[in-house]
């Protein structure tokens, strides 16, 4: 600084440094920005990836056709799947297994599904007690994917014209 | 109520009564002042702060001292035990023992002692045994780094601190901290000692947050480099005495400034509403404004490297005061003798 | 009043003698630099019973507060190995013990001729006696050359010391704070237009 009155005003009397506590002095007074958590929750896009689901047709036939796509394409191997022939002679999973331990939410195995089986819902807060709990069988995921049928339709729907 | 007085038993316990009365408001606030330090730096960082314990979090406190006083008390077995119990209880010690000389009103202390200020100065600078003692009956690396750094500190800022007060006392010719106060009386708050002796003022408050610990000189706890520095190992109980006495002395230090530079107990103004306001609360609220600007200022500024603290200390505090200790020598000579006494 | 002042004299006065000795029998010197500071702090109260409070006040200010941190400091530093220490035990016994009673001696000659009990003895305090004041009074006028000596003797020892212990290094790297704050923006950016001259 060229002036050495004024650099010596500005280091003695302490001025940057109270330009500093201005600044937050002034934000002591601002909005706060916390989410209450369980009261609020901040918004969610349909594409959200959460815990994962299998879905139906209307007519309650299961989509998944037992492609092994997903398990494929999953790059934390976290899908395993055994098909066999059904009595109706159409090829189904007679085992589909997600580790929820190992799953990364990436999203693959929804985007690599042809049948729009296998989805990922906006559900979050799950949890276990145990490691053998996150390991979601065919069973639970089309429980999950009957639960949630509505809103994974919706936001199928809202999504699909930028597929 | 005269055989009462004259009673030999009765001036231990009186002073006994004026210990618990002074303690017992020091301790909760030192709770709240705990729940006060979230809050504002939280506000600070646009956030809340802890809002779930009670109305507004204001039961947070007890809720942390619950846990604290319920948590298990770990000693290091290769640790000194007996040092490494005792270290937390020679920091909480000398922060209550100082409080012996803080004067509330005229004359209104426990002790209102002939040399208060310097005994104020004398057991303020005993907390640091319990850190020293801390870092190096742990037998952690940590711990002992975090003990060296206090112990350079603390000595290289008392210097400085004395040195302040030294200017406070050629003002005031008296060490009585009471009479300090009434010395500075008159027309409010130009009369108060702040502004002769700004430099004092400036050095005796930065002395004081580097003296307690805190931000930007908290170097001694180093959380980024040395994990918690002296009291890494420390649990429960003797985790709580030296939280304790380091927010005791951040009210000590606050309240002392108040005394010594913002006209203790005197209203800022002369006039009339100001004068309605009794003194108790003249002082409380100078002393809870400088304990917002130590929140303020952790919330602010980050850590000083280690060097710089030292050179900030030795070369920069020592010098001004030693300057300006002249120059009110040279002052108290000339006719301005008669504006600053 | 007079009993309990006898009574806190005895007892103050029985833990400085053992913390005393405790200086010198034990065995880790942080114990050795600890027990030191209990003796500093039970002579200071015993100041402090004499109703001399600045010098009590004094010792724990300057010993306590400022010697012993630095004591300890270093103290903690060292890594001293007990053996090694007592090998020369009984090697300098003899040189030690002639130093002590040469040291007793001088004290006895000095007590036989000094006119200890001629001296009366101080009246009662008055109450309000301001301790501070009174030295200052006497140091500043009747001492005031001593006084002034004394003070020129430790600076010289303060320069000495950082003199002894000062060495330059030119081939370090250092920062010059003064000089990194002093900077301004206009000394370190210079803003060039890259426009160029209009076509």
């Amino acid at each position: 600084m060229a002036n050495p009155v004024k650099r010596w005003f500005q280091s003695f009397f302490l001025l940057e440094m109270l330009r500093g506590m201005r600044l937050t002095g002034r934000y002591f007074f601002a909005r706060k920005f916390t989410v209450q958590y369980p009261e609020e929750t901040t918004p969610q896009s349909p594409r959200f990836r959460g815990l994962h689901a299998l879905r139906r047709y209307e007519n309650g036939e299961e989509r998944c056709i037992a492609c092994k796509l997903c398990e494929a394409v999953c790059p934390a191997l976290a899908i395993t799947i055994e098909s066999e022939e059904r009595s109706d002679g159409t090829r189904r999973t007679s085992r589909y297994d997600i580790d929820l331990s190992k799953c990364i939410f990436c999203g693959l195995c929804e985007e690599s599904c042809p049948v729009d089986s296998i989805v990922e819902s906006r559900v979050l807060s799950y949890h276990a007690e145990t490691r053998s709990e996150l390991l979601y069988d065919k069973i639970r995921l089309l429980g999950n994917g009957d639960r949630l049928e509505g809103e994974l339709a919706r936001d199928r729907q809202a999504d699909s014209s930028y597929r | 109520m005269h055989d009462l007085v004259n009673a030999a038993w009765w001036p231990p316990v009186w002073a006994l009564i004026k210990i618990i009365i002074v303690l017992i408001p020091l301790l909760l606030g030192v709770a709240y002042l705990t729940l006060a330090e979230r809050k504002v730096i939280g506000y600070i960082q646009i956030r809340l702060g802890p809002n779930r314990v009670g109305f507004r979090g204001m039961l947070q406190p007890i809720a942390d001292a619950l846990k604290l006083l319920f948590k298990e008390v770990l000693i290091p077995s290769t640790a000194n035990r007996f040092l490494f119990l005792a270290a937390p209880v020679l920091a909480f010690v000398p922060a209550m023992l100082v409080w012996a000389a803080v004067p509330f009103g005229p004359g209104v202390a426990i002790s209102n002692m002939n040399a208060g200020l310097l005994y104020v100065l004398a057991i303020a600078g005993l907390g640091v045994y319990g850190i020293i003692i801390a870092g190096w009956a742990s037998n952690s690396k940590y711990a002992f780094l975090g003990a060296m750094r206090a112990a350079a500190q603390l000595v290289a800022y008392e210097i400085a601190m004395g040195f302040a007060l030294v200017g406070v006392l050629m003002l005031a010719q008296t060490l009585n901290l009471s009479k300090i106060v009434e010395a500075q009386a008159g027309g409010g708050f130009w009369s108060w000692y702040w502004l002769p002796l700004f430099p004092f003022f400036l050095v005796y408050f930065i002395s004081g947050v580097a003296e307690t610990n805190r931000a930007p000189f908290d170097v001694a706890e180093g959380e980024s480099e040395i994990v918690a520095g002296f009291h890494v190992e420390y649990s429960g109980m003797g985790f709580a005495l030296f939280f304790l006495a380091e927010y005791a002395n951040m009210i000590f230090i606050s309240i002392l400034t108040t005394v010594l530079f913002l006209g203790g107990w005197y209203p800022p103004f002369n006039v009339a509403p100001f004068t309605w306001v009794p003194g108790l609360i003249w002082l409380l609220l100078k002393t809870a404004f400088l304990l917002y600007v130590f929140l303020w200022i952790r919330a602010t500024f980050p850590r000083y490297r280690y060097d710089q603290i030292m050179r900030l200390g030795w070369k920069v505090f020592i010098p001004i005061t030693i300057a300006w200790i002249v120059v009110v020598g040279i002052a108290l000579e000339t006719p301005l003798r008669a504006i600053l006494r | 009043m007079m009993l309990t002042t006898t009574i806190l004299f005895y007892v103050f006065s029985a833990i400085l003698l053992v913390s005393a000795l405790l200086v010198i029998t034990a065995r880790n010197p942080v114990y050795s630099a600890l027990y030191l500071v209990l003796a500093f702090f039970n002579a200071a109260a015993l100041f402090l019973l004499l109703g001399a409070e600045f010098l009590g006040l004094i010792l724990i200010l300057v010993y306590v507060g400022a010697v012993m941190v630095l004591f300890l400091f270093v103290v903690m530093m060292l890594d001293i190995n007990l053996e090694r220490l007592k090998e020369g035990f009984l090697r300098y016994l003899p040189l030690g013990l002639a130093i002590a009673i040469v040291g007793v001696l001088e004290m006895v000659a000095v007590f036989w001729t000094a006119p200890i009990g001629r001296v009366p003895a101080p009246g009662p305090i008055p109450a309000n006696a301001d301790n501070t004041r009174a030295l200052g009074e006497l140091l500043y006028t009747h001492y005031l050359y001593p006084f002034e000596i004394a003070a020129v003797i430790l600076l010289v020892a303060i320069i000495a010391a950082i003199a002894l212990t000062l060495r330059r290094r030119p081939d370090t790297k250092s920062q010059a704070v003064g000089k990194q704050v002093a900077v301004a923006v206009r000394e370190r950016l210079r803003m060039v237009d890259l426009r160029g001259p209009k076509p």
